[in-house]
């Protein structure tokens, strides 16, 4: 049999593989458990570069669950698929790759940073299960799928998130998320049930063909896009994910980040995919942007004047997540209008999507060094560092890396992506690049100050004793340095192999249509 | 909590074991009838919750090895797991044991048609069911206890 043919199905296997073994391994002792999260979540980057490989050589590639085949869509001369599919373009097969890499970086660091505490065992299959969720949120093809998904890494969540259960201020994050998350996968899950008393069907390449715009569906894509944009953390509905990033342990934080690119993920799936070009409005479009520059503004105005480190990157999280509505918003936004999707549309999308990438590396770098920050010191208070540049030299370096790529300094990944949506967003409207511009000069400002308060100055006599993490905190931070320093060095084989078939999958409409249901429709 | 009057645990001893078979036959027929593995796996795991109102928790707490419900939790879904890899030549969760309906009716036998490996599944996932529901149910029993007594044991690592 050829591997190749299993891999979206692998991509799942293999991290709920771990989430089912972990209880068992973990009675092995410490170094089982920590080996089998590591090979775990390497093995799953592996899969995932092989996806990502075979995707782009042989287009769209999906995969009928418990089917007499593979590839078995229709089975029996069917019109509609029945099964569970899971469909994997090249959008997807980008946002897997990004998700592994991230779960891949935690997993390393988690294994020294967590090894004082109990409960390692249920940690590592809450690791392995989030994984699992986030990776399932990017490559099935059916929207109730999606919901299963999102209720899976959602639960594992708020595990992690309260897994210092002695902390009240960690039960309240997790509690706060649960709330906020189930409400917003109610939603979701009413939109599903909708679509599928209209239409009989969940498979979302199915629905995309055969949709037309009535009330239904214009109250179906209200509640998709207000709670997936409630769970990726945009401005009104952001209040969740300060408390949840700062109080998860750090590993997890990192992956967090991933978990939140896939719901947007899944937002733009149901804007391009499902709706796309009978959307015949643009309130959605503009809705995006406008969400987009609410979050990039108030959520780095809240960020400058924080001082917990954690919680100070959490609200520049809310700011990023913006970028990627900004940029995506502007492509969903002249989609039915070819010449300016030639124009500057294709080049927002494109920013939208490098900026997926980018923010997944440099967000979860810069909470990783604030977790080594955190494990060297013991302490999350700005106000209490001062010259840790000299007692850590290796984590100063690659947070001024993170910092450098995530303010948008010329060199770096950052300032790549920021600049396809700066140019693009102008020709909609001056107004939106200039947001654009003072978000990220704000950026810039709070992490000079971060970067000033922390590893400069002075040294505190209370840190005297501070070392350097231990390696494998490091190589999980190097994973990810890696990751930027590749794509600041490489910007345009970046944008050419990675960037620019993912956002010519997102756009196009057809193609992930017809591979389900044979190009016929 | 305190064990609750002699009546009460007289009429537990009766009729909790029913409560498991009750469970098992939901289970067992989960792919002909309505219910299945997790129906039938949480119907099993109120034996647990049963005898905690009854009995009170201190007792119950003493009877049960928790190391039991995570070895039922794990190997219910270590095969359910199997069940689908074991489908794989053609797909994941590939139905390998379903006998084509054709062939039942030209055999002649069996009224319910065979549904190869989604009652082997079903089995598996009530045990896993009945096993994680049991734990879940007397791990929040152990966290009202924290709160009213105290920690039960130390958490390592961090400052509060």
């Amino acid at each position: 049999m050829n591997w190749n043919e299993h891999l979206p199905a692998l991509i799942l296997i293999i991290p709920l593989f771990g989430a089912f073994i972990a209880p068992v391994c973990s009675l092995g002792g410490k170094t089982a458990r920590n080996i089998l999260l590591v090979a775990i979540s390497f093995l799953t980057l592996i899969v995932a570069f092989m996806l990502w490989r075979h995707v782009l050589a042989n287009g769209i590639s999906y995969y009928v669950m418990g089917g007499d085949k593979f590839n078995l869509s229709l089975p029996s001369g069917m019109a509609l698929p029945v099964r569970i599919i899971l469909e994997v373009d090249a959008f997807s097969a980008f946002m897997a790759l990004c998700g592994a890499i991230v779960s891949f970086a935690g997993a390393l660091f988690s294994v020294n940073y967590m090894n004082r505490f109990t409960g390692m065992g249920r940690f590592v299959s809450l690791y392995c299960l989030l994984t699992a969720g986030m990776i399932g949120m990017m490559v099935t093809g059916d929207i109730f799928n999606f919901f299963i998904f999102i209720e899976i890494s959602s639960i594992a969540s708020f595990g992690l998130i309260a897994f210092w259960r002695d902390k009240p201020t960690a039960i309240e994050a997790s509690f706060k998320y649960a709330l906020i998350s189930q409400v917003g996968s109610m939603f979701i899950l009413i939109a599903a049930g909708a679509l599928y008393g209209r239409y009989n069907m969940l498979n979302m390449a199915a629905i995309g063909s055969v949709l037309k715009m009535g009330s239904m569906e214009k109250l179906v894509l209200v509640f998709l896009v207000g709670s997936l944009a409630m769970k990726c953390g945009t401005f009104p509905m952001h209040m969740w994910l300060p408390d949840a990033y700062a109080e998860a342990p750090t590993g997890v934080t990192c992956l967090l980040v991933a978990v939140s690119q896939a719901s947007l993920y899944g937002l733009m799936r149901v804007c391009f995919s499902i709706y796309g070009a009978t959307m015949g409005s643009s309130f959605i479009p503009w809705m995006l942007i406008v969400f987009g520059l609410a979050s990039m503004f108030f959520g780095v105005s809240m960020a400058v004047v924080q001082h917990e480190i954690k919680r100070l990157m959490g609200y520049h999280s809310v700011s990023q997540v913006g970028y990627m509505l900004l940029g995506l918003g502007v492509g969903l936004l002249v989609l039915d209008d070819a010449r300016a999707m030639a124009d500057y549309g294709f080049t927002a999308i494109k920013g939208g999507v490098f900026h997926i990438f980018n923010y997944t590396m440099y967000k979860a770098l810069l909470f990783l060094t604030a977790g080594a920050i955190y494990y060297a010191t013991g302490k999350k208070d700005l106000n209490e560092m001062g010259g840790l540049a000299r007692r850590m030299p290796y984590t100063t370096f690659m947070f001024v890396i993170a910092a450098a790529a995530i303010s948008g300094l010329p060199p770096f990944n950052g300032f790549v992506s920021k600049l396809l949506i700066y140019e693009s967003s102008f020709a909609v409207h001056p107004f939106l690049a200039v947001v654009a511009l003072v978000t990220s000069v704000l950026t810039l400002a709070s992490f000079v100050k971060v970067f000033q308060t922390a590893f400069l100055g002075p040294e505190k006599s209370s840190l005297a004793k501070v070392q350097e993490v231990p390696a494998a905190m490091l190589i999980g931070m190097v994973v990810l340095t890696a990751a930027i320093l590749g794509a600041s060095l490489f910007p345009s084989w970046t944008l050419s192999t990675l960037v620019e078939p993912a956002a010519r999958a997102l756009v196009d409409q057809s193609g992930y249509i017809g591979a389900i249901l044979g190009g016929g429709m | 909590m305190r064990p609750l009057s002699v009546v009460v645990r007289t009429g537990c001893d009766i009729f909790a074991w029913f409560l498991v078979i009750f469970g098992a036959s939901i289970i067992i027929h989960g792919d002909v009838t309505p219910g299945g593995g997790f129906q039938g796996g949480a119907v099993v795991a109120t034996f647990i919750s049963l005898l905690l109102v009854a009995y009170g928790g201190k007792k119950v707490l003493s009877w049960v090895r928790l190391n039991i419900f995570n070895s039922l939790l794990v190997f219910g879904l270590m095969l359910f797991f199997l069940l689908g890899i074991m489908g794989f030549p053609n797909s994941f969760f590939y139905n390998f044991l379903a006998i084509p309906h054709e062939v039942v009716q030209a055999s002649g036998h069996g009224v319910i048609p065979p549904s190869g490996t989604i009652a082997l599944m079903d089995i598996a996932v009530g045990i896993e069911v009945a096993g994680g529901l049991s734990l879940i149910v007397l791990s929040m029993f152990r966290g009202i206890r924290i709160f009213r007594e105290g920690p039960m044991e130390e958490e390592l690592g961090h400052d509060r």
